[in-house]
């Protein structure tokens, strides 16, 4: 407002803002480097919709209608559609149960060597960055590979199913979870720590309360994403929607293969009903 | 004696120091308060006693332990003995009052009653009792969200009445409070260390509540001790030289002492505390 105020700033140079050149050189450098990714994976939308493919395309989808609603094929769907929940909640489970101490062991904010810093904190950062990569082994290899030496130890059926998942998704879960607990206000959890209290205190008295709806939004995501996983792995025999998808595209029958592609449909809605619902209750 | 800085500083890694050879001891059961300009090193001080930040040189005693000499367990039942009242509260939003006081207790409660004690509140009347000093004790089973500031500030005061620590550290305890509550929460702490024999420090920014609540008043600026001496012994003098930097008035919290301030420049020493 007052002229006197601005009247010692040197008005006559211009103001630069220090961040812009950093940012121009860090989209320049993403264009250089995305660039060759883009040519070494063909990427080549215009050939979508070169006529020859629109049509090859558009024949193989018809073969998909209408959706089958065969009375001897509904059962059926309906026995494999149980299967895929109980191995996507089974295998949601077990990882769970491997990702929360894993992830409870990798998280700095838990660390109470770290204040000060004290005793023993060497050792304790090996332990987290041990732990780590122990995460990140097990989510490194897909499930599918998974499933598929699992199948050959347990036969074909949902059990290889339900392992592959635990292994793979305890590794993501652990990985996310420990990111979820540090990013949300670490301050309360290094108070308690600080008054004496021990990991499983800080946790559930601090850092669980500040991140519960992402901790479980992130869970519940995590199990849409085995349903669908599922699909996969039944190709290799691990059971489920994914198997009967398998026997209905080998038999040619489209029809049956879009019934089952809208039943994951419902299954993905619903799993973002829950979702909604969830955060909802731990707001 | 309970605790004692002999010689301690504190350099952070950046190269800044925020604690220059500081030597001080309490004995056991006494109240001091330490006062000084923004970055004078109050926060640094308080959070090298509570075993928070270890000191780059210089020796620490806390309750009769050196905390960076002892074991990981030994030093985790001394921090439970510590209690601070953080500047801003560090109570998640979604956690309610109750949890929030109990959770003062987290350092000796084993850790079964602590996850138990969520499903079910395992001392709601001890957390009740706490919250009531600092009137309160209508609110605890409220959610920390659905307080104010104030309120919520002074449930982190009642966490640490709740935990009976033998030493109570307060990092600007009532800076969001207004004069009232503030002297009131102040009054609590000071309480709540007479009931208990507990050493108290508290790093006040305003004057006049330092001077009315504690005997001894420890001036720090720029990392150092300036002064530490009894309240009785601090000149209005002292106090406008460690404050200078801050203008020719001196910070102060209180509505009495605001309408003194606008006379002359000098504020008027009220100490009922330390006849």
């Amino acid at each position: 407002m007052s002229a006197s105020l601005g009247s010692t700033a040197p008005l006559a140079a211009p103001l630069r803002d220090p961040a812009a050149r950093g940012r121009l050189g860090a989209l320049v450098a993403a264009i250089v480097v995305l660039w060759p990714l883009l040519v070494l994976a063909e990427f080549r939308p215009a050939a979508l919709f070169e006529t020859g493919h629109l049509q090859v395309m558009a024949d193989f989808l018809r073969g998909f209608l209408p959706p089958s609603t065969a009375p001897d094929f509904l059962p059926l769907l309906a026995k494999a559609t149980l299967e895929t929940l109980a191995i996507a909640t089974a295998g949601i489970a077990l990882a769970f149960l491997v990702a929360a101490p894993l992830a409870v062991l990798a998280c700095r904010a838990l660390a109470v060597s770290r204040i000060g810093p004290g005793p023993g904190r060497r050792r304790s950062a090996a332990l987290r960055a041990g732990t780590r990569a122990l995460l990140t082994g097990l989510r490194a290899i897909p499930e599918v590979v998974w499933a598929l030496i699992f199948v050959r130890a347990l036969g074909l059926g949902p059990g290889a199913g339900v392992l592959a998942l635990a292994v793979t998704y305890g590794g993501m879960l652990g990985k996310v979870y420990t990111e979820i607990l540090e990013s949300g206000d670490t301050r309360s959890a290094r108070a308690l720590l600080e008054a004496g209290s021990g990991r499983l205190g800080a946790l559930f008295y601090a850092l669980v309360p500040s991140t519960a709806q992402e901790l479980a939004s992130y869970t519940v995501y995590r199990w849409e994403c085995a349903v669908r996983a599922s699909v996969v792995m039944g190709f290799v025999g691990a059971g489920g929607l994914g198997q009967l998808m398998d026997q209905s595209m080998k038999m040619l029958n489209g029809g049956e293969a879009s019934t089952i592609l809208l039943t994951f449909l419902l299954l993905v809605v619903l799993a973002d009903a829950a979702s909604a619902v969830i955060r909802r209750v731990l707001a | 004696m309970s605790l004692s800085l002999d010689g301690a500083g504190l350099v952070h890694p950046n190269g800044h120091r925020a604690l220059h050879h500081v030597s001080l001891s309490l004995a056991s059961g006494a109240r001091a308060a330490v006062v000084g300009p923004s970055g004078a090193g109050k926060t640094t001080l308080i959070r090298v006693l509570g075993t928070a930040l270890r000191p780059t040189g210089g020796r620490v005693d806390v309750l009769g332990v050196d905390p960076w000499q002892v074991g990981t367990g030994a030093l985790r039942a001394l921090r439970a003995r510590i209690g601070v009242v953080h500047q801003n509260p560090p109570i998640p939003p979604r956690l309610r009052v109750v949890t929030a006081v109990l959770a003062g207790r987290l350092g000796t409660w084993p850790t079964w009653k602590a996850l138990a004690s969520l499903l079910l509140p395992g001392d709601a009347a001890g957390a009740r009792e706490a919250l009531a000093r600092l009137d309160l004790g209508d609110r605890v089973f409220d959610r920390c969200d659905r307080l104010s500031g104030g309120q919520l500030q002074r449930v982190g005061i009642a966490r640490v009445l709740y935990q009976r620590p033998d030493l109570i550290l307060a990092d600007e305890p009532v800076s969001a409070l207004d004069p009232t509550l503030a002297d009131e929460a102040v009054g609590a702490l000071v309480a709540a260390s007479e009931a208990n024999g507990a050493t108290l420090i508290a790093s006040l920014h305003a004057v006049d509540l330092a001077l009315k609540w504690f005997p001894r008043l420890i001036g720090m600026k720029g990392g150092e001790v300036v002064f530490d001496r009894p309240t009785a012994a601090v000149t209005t003098a002292m106090l406008h030289e460690l404050y200078a930097t801050e203008g020719r008035t001196l910070p102060v919290q209180g509505v009495e002492a605001q309408a003194s301030e606008r006379g002359p420049n000098v504020l008027v020493l009220r100490r009922p505390g330390c006849q």
